[in-house]
């Protein structure tokens, strides 16, 4: 079967003060539909680098990146973005949700550029939150929900619109570890039982055991994957 | 919905700085009002003139008078209906600050008056007719003698109360003081003859608008290479020549004006500017999810004309009883003090502008952050 993510020779670099900085060296690397992949490494390795390039919201400087069998790196801002609501969900480090809000409200904000009608769309979010068991938090806002609670609330968001990859950067970076391990055991749920494809950016090794298999970075080269 | 839902929740985010900007704003919009109203206040004498009238005074200036038997002259014109003469008396009520307009006229009335009084006012030689605003402010009653110190014209003068007169419109001024020019000229006569059979204007009733132009040069022709030549034009213009004597201060009150809508336009731009960099991390991940630059853009000119709409409304709303109070301290020193039409649409344009100008670099800000630099400034 083809490879969801398909990754050759791909290369970025970042311009710092007239310098040419480069963060990401000839990466080679295949995602498998339905796996959970962990990617680890020393700080500024450039792993976040290379999911934004996977997740479409960054572009690289040359190589080939394909995702679910279309070339991203072709795609202008705005049919990015399009591609993005369809098929990216994301998952950030310190949540990212608009505080102004309910968490009803967030997990709803991807369906707002879906064509789905108001009652469609609450069925989907009441199923959503339900999975994320917030089902009875729904009209709470971020300030009113704990940390765990409004990861939670941000991986409603991410699954609401069935996407193709799940892109998570830290997702326990800034939790404790009783929570920690509650949303690691929500994503495993998600790849086992929804079949998402995951790709997880950690420098936990609790949090990467939960992965299918880990892939390193150090100074912007792939190292070669082991469990 | 979503985004109107998200246009007033955000912009309820700060209340104590949506507060205060939303308080300069009603500051401003009424100052702006007030002082678009003294501008229109100036003008109004002007605005409420008649087109069907011509002013007829020495060309020299119209502090030198003309001598009354130009009237029949004038009477022959062709298209000239009536011929009235009006001296400004510049007389003193009690107290030199007590200033009121009084004009020594021939009776012709252009204001609403009853019948009864009107025809008691011609009767009486002594009699004069005063406006409400006038009237109102003196408490002048039907009746009542008053006594006025002449400047021009020597003496003390007492004038009986005949009639009080209303505008026709909110527009008419009736601050006004008008007494029988025969009264004055008689009276004149035996006092101070050399300032007798003078006249400061006469006022030209025509009956063709359209020929006011023709009609004031076949007037003034009359009179060429007299020892008084005369410059006639329409009421208007008159009126604006008056005006135009002052106008640097109304050009600088107009400037001040609109000073004051700058100042409030920075402020406003200042408090969207920290609005849209603190919020630099959400709109990234609203871009992230697939939002397109037009959302952030509605989002944050939706939040900006929110509060700058809001604001200038309580300001339009708080012009008119602060006005009507200025009125009342003001007296009769601005015959007509009305807040106009114009005003408010004026002001309610400096509201749009103001809001959307404010909204202006924010939105671009927010529509050309790359997402990855934007998602860097949480955490
Ligand atoms: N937008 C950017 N502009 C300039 N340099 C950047 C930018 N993003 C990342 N970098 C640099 O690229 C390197 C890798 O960053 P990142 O991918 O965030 O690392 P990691 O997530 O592994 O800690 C770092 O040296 C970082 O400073
Ligand atoms: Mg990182």
């Amino acid at each position: 079967m083809q490879p969801i993510v398909e990754i050759h020779d791909l290369s970025k670099s970042y311009r710092r003060g007239g310098q040419i900085v480069p963060v990401l060296s000839d990466i080679d690397l295949d995602i498998a539909r339905g796996d959970f992949i962990g990617l680890m490494g020393p700080s500024g390795s450039g792993k976040s680098t290379l999911l934004n390039l996977i997740a479409g919201i960054d572009k690289p400087d040359s190589g080939i990146l394909r995702v679910g069998g279309v070339d991203i790196t072709v795609l202008s801002e705005s049919q990015l973005a399009d591609w993005r609501a369809e098929h990216v969900g994301f998952i950030f480090q310190f949540y990212n949700l608009i505080p102004v809000l309910t968490a009803f409200e967030n997990a709803e904000l991807p369906l707002l550029l879906t064509s789905l009608s108001t009652r469609e769309r609450r069925q989907h979010v009441e199923a959503a939150l339900n999975m994320v068991g917030l089902a009875d938090r729904m009209e709470h806002y971020p300030s009113e929900l704990s940390g765990g609670q409004q990861q939670r609330v941000a991986i409603a968001r991410a699954i609401i619109s069935d996407p193709t990859i799940l892109v998570a950067d830290e997702p326990t970076g800034d939790l404790d570890r009783v929570s920690a391990e509650e949303i690691l055991t929500l994503m495993e749920r998600l790849n086992d039982e929804l079949g998402k494809t995951i790709i997880m950016v950690t420098h936990d090794p609790h949090a990467a055991q939960r992965a299918h298999s880990i892939k390193r970075l150090d100074k912007g080269v792939l190292q070669d994957g082991e469990r | 919905m979503h985004l109107i839902k998200l246009i007033f929740r955000n912009a309820l985010r700060h209340k104590l700085r949506t507060g205060l900007t939303m308080l300069g704003l009603v500051v401003a919009i009424l100052s702006f009002g007030l002082l678009q109203t003294v501008v229109d206040a100036w003008y109004a004498g002007a605005e409420g003139a008649a087109p069907n009238r011509l002013i007829t005074r020495n060309a020299v200036s119209l502090m030198v008078p003309l001598p009354v038997h130009y009237r029949d002259k004038i009477r022959s014109v062709d298209g000239v209906q009536a011929v009235a003469a009006a001296n400004w008396f510049a007389g003193v009520y009690q107290d030199p600050k007590n200033f009121f307009p009084q004009f020594a006229v021939e009776p012709a009335s252009e204001y609403r008056i009853p019948d009864a009084q009107f025809r008691a006012f011609t009767r009486d030689r002594k009699g004069a007719l005063v406006g409400r605003k006038l009237a109102q402010t003196y408490g002048f009653r039907i009746g009542d003698m008053v006594p006025i110190k002449g400047t021009i014209f020597p003496g003390t003068w007492t004038f009986v109360v005949r009639g009080i007169y209303d505008g026709a419109d909110a527009k008419t001024d009736t601050s006004q003081f008008f007494f029988h020019w025969d009264y004055l000229n008689e009276t004149v006569k035996s006092r101070t003859p050399i300032l007798a059979n003078k006249i400061g204007i006469f006022i030209v009733q025509i009956a063709d608008v359209d020929r006011a132009a023709e009609i004031s040069e076949e007037i003034d022709a009359l009179f060429k290479n007299s020892p008084a030549e005369t410059l006639t034009e329409t009421e208007k213009a008159f009126q604006i020549g008056f005006v135009k004597q002052t106008e640097a201060i109304l050009i600088a009150v107009r400037l001040v004006s609109f000073l004051v809508i700058f100042i409030i336009l920075a402020v406003m731009a200042n408090t969207m500017a920290m609005t849209a960099r603190e919020r630099l991390g959400e709109y990234a991940t609203l871009k992230a999810l697939g939002f397109g630059g037009g959302f952030l853009a509605a989002m944050i000119f939706g939040e900006s004309l929110a509060i700058a709409l809001t604001g200038s409304l309580v300001g339009v709303v708080c012009t008119f009883p602060v006005a009507a109070w200025f009125a009342a301290q003001m007296g009769t020193l601005f015959p007509v003090f009305e807040v106009s039409r114009e005003t408010v649409m004026l002001q309610s344009a400096c509201a749009v502008a103001v809001g959307a100008a404010a909204a202006l670099l924010p939105a671009r800000r927010a529509i050309r952050v790359r997402i990855v630099d934007g998602l860097r400034a949480i955490g």
